[in-house]
This record gives C-alpha cells, structure tokens and sequence, in this order.
C-alpha cells in the first residue's frame, strides 16, 4: 500500500502563516464580504490530510494571532478556529472518502457553522446587527475548495519527489 | 486476532477542545473588563507585526510603482492644484487670524470664558480593518508620541473617531461611524442637543431620540458639543441628509452623513484638548446657599414690610 508522503511541519506552519497573511490582507471596501475564508480552508485541509499532526491546538494559536492583528476580543477567533479543527477531527474519516463536489459542500457546512458561531460571539461582545452576508465567504470558500485541495496535493507530491 | 481498524482513532480532541474554548472565553472575559490587559496586548502585538508588515507591503509597493510610473502631466496637474489649494488656504488663514482677534477682543468685553488653541499631533494611517462589520483603522502613533485611549481623532473636513487602543508605536481609532460608537452633538444652527450613533455605514450614522416637533432640517451642520468631556466643542461631525417623521414612531427618524472623509484620508491630527475642570459637589451646595439669600432679600425688597422667615 501507496503510503501518502509525509510533510515536514515548517510546510504546514508556511503555508498556515500565507493563509494568515492572505486573511487580513487589505482589500477594498465594498470587497470585504467576498473574501474567501483562507485561514479557514487552509486548516480544514491539513486538518483532513495530517489529522494526528494538526488539531485543535493549531486552530487556537492561529486564532489568538488573527484577534492580534484585528483587534477583536482577545481569544474570539481563537474559539472559533478551534471549533473547526474539532469539527474536522470529528468527520475526517468520512471526508477523506468522498468525492471532491461532496467535499466541498462538507466544507460548506463547517466554515457556515462555524461563522454563525462567530457572529453570535460578535453579538455577545459589542453591539452588531447579524445579517445573512455572513455565509458569503463559506459559500465562495467551498467553491474554491476543490482547486485549493487538487493544488496542495500536487505540491505534495513535488515536495515528495524532490 | 482484531482487525486493523482501517482510520487509526487517538482519543477524540474532546478534551482539548473543552480546553481551548474554556482559554478562549477567560481571554475574552479578560479582554473585556480589565485594563490591565491594554499592556499585555501592546507586547503580543510586536509577535504579529511581521505579518502586518508583509500585508502592507503589496499597497505599498503599489503606491510606489504608481508614482514612479506616472507621466509627467499628470505631475504638473497635481502640483497646479495643490497650488491653487494653498492659496486657497492661506486666503482663508489671513481672514482667520483677524477674525481670531477679532473674536478674544469681543470675548473680553463680554467677559467670556477664553478659548484656547488645542495642541494636536499628525499621524498617517497604516491600515484599515478588514472585518466588514466593524469600522476600525490603524494609525502610526503610538504611546511613545503621546497618545492615549480616548483620544480624538479628526481629518482635513471633520471628527473621524477616537483612540480605543495604544501600542508603542501605533493605535487603533475607533471611527465614528462604527455600531458601537456614539457621542454627543449640537446643532450648529440652534445649538440643539442631540446624540449621534453610528450605524456601521461609512456613509450615514443616525441622530437618535429627536422629538418629531425638534427644529432640524436636512442640510443641518452637527458639532461636537464637548459635553461627555471627550471631543472639544465646536468639531464638525456630520450633515442631516434626511428627516422622516413617521406618526407610528415616538421620535423622527433622522440620518446624517459624517463630514469627515472616513474612507479617503490618510492624514490624521490627534488633538490634546485640555482635561476638563470637574465641578466639585460643595461648588453646587454653596451656589445653593447663595441664590436662597439672594432669595430672603429679593422678596424684602419686594414687600419690605413683611418679615420674611
């Protein structure tokens, strides 16, 4: 049995951090409600591809991060991303099985959960009025998924290869 | 002999999950009532200004290359303009330092408490929040160029918002124009108090509680009436663009539209307005004490034959 290559950790942590970069980069204004959920998607990948390496613990690091550089309420993101890479870990031997149309509604359904969760922790914490534009960026996120999955694989093996 | 179970289960991250998000929601508490943590953050955020670096490089480099790249006529244009702005301005300014004298002379025969000019520093923006449902942005003043939380913010036309956040070397203004921001306002046409609130538009925030029967009108200027003690009076803050009274709503519905250019300027002043003299509670008792002997002998004078208890 083909066993899949393993990734050097720095990999996962660069391209965790180009997500990151990638999330709060400056966009303009009427454009921000369409920004793909790359931090998102980035941890739900390695989260399904190297599940025993990349868990919860990821997710909160890089969420503490995320709350730095936004200024949001310390530890806001940090649950939230904690609570994808919990989610992953739940449905990761299903997710691994099906095809990449399936997975990407799976993708749908995480980043959807997960953003009602955040709005609900942005009502909590200050006064905001909850509108349906919040599923926008899951909804593009999952469109970009099955490229983003083809396109790591394939880097994948390169980095194997080499 | 058991079979191999085909997907190798650890424990489930159960466990660690219960952890982070108890972590997370203490942080967040923390974050939320305490101050002290202001100080905690201004450390952890050095950790994370490689990462804001590298994002402002792209805009950067973009600023750059435009202006290296741009012609030669579009140059002169701009320089012309900018010339015919600073004549502009300083016409402006010769009437206001005669109109300044004017104005302490006539204040000193009516024995007007004095205005004083407000020190203030510039500062240039470094980023805008990316989050769509808040409106925050980043300047390049820091604790270490004496700003401080709460601090006003203005631009070239009018109040932006004040400083929610200090690091060494930047801070993190609050517009006013975000959900979560309110302050109060005058009128300048009648000097009608109001509140305004954002309303998470970078186009209009809203006028609250105006009674239907309030003088108000579009085009109306709102300042700053400097009562909460946070913005100096006299700012410009916003213009009424509409008034909507609806029988079935106790008060009128009125929107405004902020002067400042919050999604155009990069140039920023912080004011230093003067802090503020409190009013002692005895200061109201003895006035008190006052205005009933000036009582007992207005009404002596009044009816000098009675006696007055």
């Amino acid at each position: 049995m083909a066993r899949a290559p393993v990734v050097p950790i720095l990999a996962i942590w660069l391209s965790l951090l180009l997500a990151l970069c990638l999330q709060v980069m400056p966009l303009a204004d009427g454009w921000q409600v369409y920004r793909p959920e790359w931090l998102g998607l980035m941890l739900i990948y390695w989260c399904m591809r190297a599940p025993d390496r990349v868990g919860v613990f990821h997710g909160f690091v890089l969420g503490i991060l995320m709350d730095l550089i936004e200024g949001t309420a310390l530890g806001q993101h940090a649950l939230i991303y904690s609570l994808l890479a919990f989610l992953c870990a739940l449905v990761y031997p299903r997710f691994r099985a099906y095809s990449l149309v399936q997975q990407s509604a799976l993708v749908l359904v995480l980043l959807g959960l997960v953003q009602l969760v955040a709005q609900w922790l942005r009502t909590i914490v200050g006064d905001f009025s909850i509108h349906l534009a919040f599923l926008i960026p899951s909804l593009i996120s999952a469109f970009l998924w099955p490229w983003l999955s083809t396109m790591f694989q394939a880097f994948e093996r390169r980095l194997a290869a080499s | 002999m058991p079979i191999k179970p085909l997907f190798s289960h650890g424990p489930l991250p159960g466990y660690r999950l219960f952890f982070c998000v108890l972590a997370a929601s203490a942080l967040m508490f923390v974050d939320q009532r305490f101050t002290r943590m202001e100080q905690v953050r201004a450390q952890l955020s050095t950790v994370v200004a490689p990462v804001q670096w590298v994002v402002s490089v792209p805009s950067d480099l973009l600023n750059w290359g435009s202006l290296a790249l741009s012609d030669q006529q579009a140059l002169v244009d701009e320089n012309r303009r900018l010339r015919e702005q600073i004549l502009t301005l300083s016409h402006r300014g010769q009437r206001m330092a005669n109109l300044t004298a004017e104005n302490s002379e006539l204040r000193e025969l009516l024995r007007a408490a004095e205005r004083r000019d407000i020190p203030y520093i510039t500062a240039e923006l470094l980023s805008l929040d990316n989050d769509p449902f808040s409106h925050q942005m980043v300047v390049n003043r820091g604790h270490r160029n004496g700003a401080y939380v709460g601090q006003p913010v203005i631009d070239a036309s009018g109040l932006v918002g004040q400083i929610t956040a200090v690091s060494a070397y930047s801070s993190r203004v609050l517009l006013l124009a975000d959900a979560s921001h309110a302050l109060p306002v005058q009128l300048n046409r009648n000097g009608l108090r109001f509140i305004v609130q954002g309303a998470g538009r970078y186009s209009s925030v809203n006028v609250m509680h105006v009674p239907d029967t309030a003088d108000i009108r579009e085009g109306d200027l709102l300042t700053t009436s400097g009562l909460a003690g946070r913005f100096p009076p006299g700012y410009p803050v916003a213009r009424v663009t509409e008034v909507f009274h609806d029988p079935g709503q106790p008060f009128a519905r009125v929107t405004a539209e902020p002067m400042a250019q919050l999604q155009r300027s990069r140039h920023f002043l912080l004011l230093f307005p003067p802090p503020r003299v409190e009013v002692e509670q005895h200061a109201w008792d003895e006035t008190l004490n006052i205005s009933a002997e000036a009582l007992r002998s207005s009404l002596r004078l009044a009816n000098p034959d009675q006696e007055v208890p």
